[in-house]
């Protein structure tokens, strides 16, 4: 796991945008034991009040579940990789839009815009690739 | 009678300190919560090795009250407290086992596993001479000293100043592993915000003495969307 935080939002919020990301891309599956409080404190020289912050949120989130003694693990839910996928969607759709509107472009500019970089990307045959 | 096990580890009212016509404090009105990690941050002169040596109980205020765990500071307060000083106290002919053995002697909450671990962490030769190791090297031994202890208040003093950029990684990995969750309180003074940034649950600045801002860390990020080191540029700055 890479924790380069960027240093302008709350660290708790950036480990468990990590982990949902990971989650999201296949990295970690459901029923993985992700790294104790104190191992992911000590590896990114953070403070581990602010990772069991990160761990409480992700509890709440029901993206995480801690079984007594034996350590945190991505909750067995299947549903759970399609659920992150498409909250992360959500979330990158929803800064894509509020950046273009606060350039000024309608609704109608933003479509276009998006299938003309849609049918470019296309053309060029690497439609999905990062 | 001031209620012990109150929510706050140290409390500071009107808090002055002058040496002879130096203000080095000038009015310092602080709490700190229990278990908690707090960076104390300001530029050299600003105050923040004279508070410390206050809330350590070797100097004493020339107005103004300290409590450290509800008590004024004394010899009893002291055995709460691990302080870790900015100059050089180490004696340069004992080898590092020797001063290991030196300073356990005077601490009831000493730990010996954990001074063996913490020295094999900071890959230091318990058979060197303390006068042969390099600066970063006896920072190291510095904070080994003062992590060996279980005491519930930790002062460290500039830990990271003056020292290669490993050793201070090093430093503060093993601060943040070492802690305590929920029941150590651990105050770090450094100019050197960038490396401690995730560190800190509360920062508090002094600027002349005085506390500049007091904020928990990611509040700040938060509030501010930049980092503690970007702050430290606009109160300093």
């Amino acid at each position: 796991m890479r924790l380069d935080f960027d240093p302008a939002r709350p660290i708790y919020l950036q480990i468990v945008d990590e982990i949902r990301r990971a989650v999201a891309r296949g990295e970690l599956a459901p029923g993985d034991r992700i790294p104790s409080l104190r191992e992911l404190a000590q590896h990114a020289g953070v403070n581990p009040n602010t990772v069991q912050r990160a761990f409480q949120e992700m509890e709440r989130m029901q993206l995480t579940e801690t079984l007594r003694g034996q350590g945190t693990f991505i909750r067995g839910d299947p549903d759970l990789v399609a659920r992150l996928r498409a909250e992360m969607a959500r979330d990158a759709l929803g800064a894509f839009l509020r950046e273009m509107f606060s350039l000024g472009y309608t609704a109608g500019d933003i479509r276009r815009l998006v299938d003309a970089a849609l049918d470019e990307q296309t053309k060029r045959g690497d439609a999905g690739a990062e | 009678m001031p209620v012990p096990n109150s929510t706050y580890i140290v409390e500071i009212d009107g808090l002055h300190k002058t040496y002879f016509r130096t203000r080095a404090l000038n009015g310092i009105d602080l709490k700190l919560e229990r278990g908690r990690i707090f960076g104390l941050l300001g530029p050299n002169g600003s105050g923040k090795s004279t508070l410390l040596k206050t809330i350590a109980g070797l100097v004493r205020p020339t107005s103004g009250r300290v409590l450290v765990d509800g008590q004024k500071p004394s010899a009893a307060t002291r055995a709460l407290v691990a302080y870790l000083p900015e100059t050089d106290h180490l004696y340069p002919w004992m080898t590092v086992r020797e001063t290991l053995d030196f300073v356990s002697a005077f601490y009831a909450d000493w730990e010996a596993p954990r001074a063996a671990a913490l020295l094999a962490f900071m890959e230091l030769d318990a058979a060197r001479r303390v006068g042969e190791l390099s600066r970063g090297q006896r920072a190291r031994l510095k904070l080994v000293l003062a992590l060996s202890r279980s005491a519930p208040l930790v002062l460290l003093d500039e830990p990271l100043s003056g020292i290669d950029p490993p050793s201070r990684a090093r430093i503060i990995r093993a601060v943040v592993g070492e802690y305590r969750l929920g029941e150590q309180t651990i105050i770090l003074s450094t100019h050197q915000v960038k490396e401690a940034e995730g560190v800190f649950d509360r920062v508090v600045f002094l600027r002349e003495g005085r506390v500049a801002l007091c904020e928990t860390a990611e509040n700040l990020r938060a509030a501010h969307g930049c980092s503690v080191q970007d702050l430290w540029e606009r109160v300093y700055g």
